[in-house]
């Protein structure tokens, strides 16, 4: 009743949540974390790296369970298993004839496992479901200062080689011939990966982090043609999912994760329907974009 | 730091190198002892079934590659320290690139600066007016601002001669350059080849159209696993040899493009 009245003004649907101190912290982690992702997300799309975040979001749950056992922090914990996943699908791919989505598959499945075993063979308090389904709601202070430092280092990272990055998932033969390090890009893109898994699992937990690492870049790539605009895009379509997802799992008391992928979703479904250009429902007026005059015949 | 342009004119300079190449992928043999020399500012065709090696000598002039025996230079040099002067642009089979990528036209050519450019990739009006100027040689300035995905096929092959033409690379890589081009392509690219050959560039052509090669190609270059035969058009673009290249076919089937079927090797 109470919530249906607060609901009745749009102000105070919006003020109300924020006389409560763990709300205004679930707001800036979860927007914070979802620019983050959305900034990331863009170079898994277009690398085609959907799957990879998958893969290593499932992969870091024994690490968070280590490092809690070793009273670590457990971001530290979570990224050496990441990374490790990593380095493990490269390895049994390149010295094995099994194709790479098995791998992968594989992989994450045996370190996710690894994970549910440790999870019910330690003596700990570890919370299965927050881990699983996030708890942006119960966030510590030490868990924001972990989410901060992360973030700073994977916006850094994207911010300052973002050119590279964006040349080496468009044609990795010319940054090699060029004479850029394109190993060095793959680990580095990885390890970001890693990171913003890590930081995405307070937010949403192990099992929806993906789309954060995904959709927002997915929903971006079906609105423009234009890398730069694309990232903005993405960052601001992630934001304003994690801020409406809040809100709406706050009135609706739902759980949070499944609100904010939602909304993100929601957004996604928009551009696939109403896209101005690659909309199922285009506007017919615009031009055709392949022009035929060249005659040009297919390879 | 930019490579000096003036640098393509030194006439008697060798542009690519390559000595008693061996390269084999786990155990299977891909090339053995081939050899190579091109001097600058010549057009060499390089003319080879599927499966011959053409693309594995490709690789390994770019690095990719280590041969497990011989030596390769570039304009004297190894090929990571040429590679870091800028000396070698590789232009791509249209297949090979994802075309739904969000990048324009000029997107493209800027690429070609990358490696001139400081750690930020901060284009200089110098590195605009290189893109520029490239844009213009392939006549795709007005073209500019299209995204990749909405050119012709041919406009696409431009867009990545014109990123080579940026990065002022003195040796240029080319597989299958006449592949799916529209006719006035094909003519702009012949007139440049012949430009870039008198500013003292040289390319290799990837390619198994041999008419093409009859046409443009002052050198060919023979290719099965090995370097079958090498030198002037004229000399060595024989029925026997081409024959002998293509596994003893006789020459009047393989006038077009060869088909795939059992050339795999």
């Amino acid at each position: 009743m109470n919530a249906l009245l607060a609901m009745s003004t749009p102000l105070s649907w919006l003020l109300e949540p924020l006389s409560h101190g763990f709300m205004v912290r679930a707001l800036c982690v979860s927007a914070l974390v979802g620019g983050v992702c959305g900034l990331l997300s863009c170079y898994m799309t277009l690398k085609g790296w959907a799957l990879m975040g998958d893969a290593v979001s499932h992969a870091v749950l024994p690490g968070v369970v280590v490092a809690y056992a070793l009273a670590l922090p457990f971001s530290l914990g979570a990224f050496v298993f990441g990374v490790g996943s990593v380095a493990l699908i490269g390895f049994v791919k390149q010295k094995s004839r099994v194709k790479e989505d098995t791998v992968i598959g594989l992989v994450f499945t045996g370190f996710f496992a690894l994970g549910l075993v440790l999870v019910s063979r330690t003596r700990s308090n570890i919370d299965l479901t927050h881990i699983l389904f996030g708890n942006v709601l119960g966030i510590s202070v030490a868990d924001i200062q972990q989410t901060l430092l992360i973030s700073g280092i994977v916006v850094l990272i994207l911010v300052l080689l973002r050119r590279d990055l964006m040349l080496f998932c468009f044609d990795p033969t010319h940054a090699r011939s060029i004479g850029i390090n394109t190993g060095l890009l793959h680990y580095l893109l990885l390890s970001v990966l890693s990171l913003a898994a890590v930081a995405g699992l307070q937010t949403v937990g192990i099992i929806l982090v993906v789309a954060m690492l995904i959709t927002p870049g997915a929903t971006a790539y079906l609105l423009t043609d234009r890398f730069d605009r694309m990232t903005w895009l993405a960052i601001f379509s992630s934001v304003l999912s994690s801020l409406l997802g809040v809100y709406i799992s706050y009135w609706s008391d739902s759980s949070t994760a499944g609100c904010i992928v939602l909304v993100q979703t929601g957004l996604f479904l928009i551009a696939f329907l109403f896209a101005p250009r690659y909309g199922i429902f285009k506007r017919r007026s615009l031009p055709a974009v392949i022009s035929s005059q060249d005659g040009s015949k297919p390879g | 730091m930019m490579a000096p342009v003036d640098a393509f004119r030194s006439v008697d300079r060798l542009r690519i190198e390559a000595e008693g190449l061996c390269v084999d992928y786990n155990g299977t043999v891909a090339l053995y002892d081939a050899g190579l020399c091109l001097k600058s500012g010549c057009i060499c065709g390089l003319v080879g079934m599927n499966g011959a090696g053409k693309s594995t000598l490709f690789k390994a002039l770019m690095g990719f590659i280590r041969p497990s025996r011989g030596i390769i230079r570039i304009n004297g040099l190894p090929v990571a320290k040429a590679q870091r002067e800028q000396a070698v642009a590789y232009v791509p089979q249209s297949e090979g690139i994802d075309c739904s990528f969000p990048v324009s036209v000029w997107d493209v050519v800027m690429m070609g600066r990358y490696g001139s450019m400081n750690l930020l990739r901060i284009p200089r009006e110098s590195d605009r007016a290189a893109v520029r100027h490239a844009l213009e040689r392939v006549e795709l300035l007005d073209l500019r601002d299209r995204p990749i995905g909405s050119l012709s096929g041919g406009q696409r092959k431009r867009t990545f001669l014109a990123r080579a033409i940026a990065q002022r690379a003195s040796v240029l890589l080319l597989d299958e350059p006449f592949n799916g081009v529209d006719v006035r392509t094909e003519k702009l690219m012949a007139e440049l080849f012949l430009q870039f050959r008198d500013e003292g560039r040289t390319i290799l052509i990837s390619t198994h159209d041999l008419s093409h090669v009859r046409d443009f190609c002052d050198l060919v270059v023979l290719i099965n696993k090995t370097v079958l035969a090498y030198g002037e058009t004229a000399e060595i673009f024989t029925p026997e040899n081409i024959a002998m290249t293509f596994g003893g076919l006789p020459p009047n089937l393989i006038t077009g493009p060869a088909s795939s079927e059992e050339l795999e090797g």
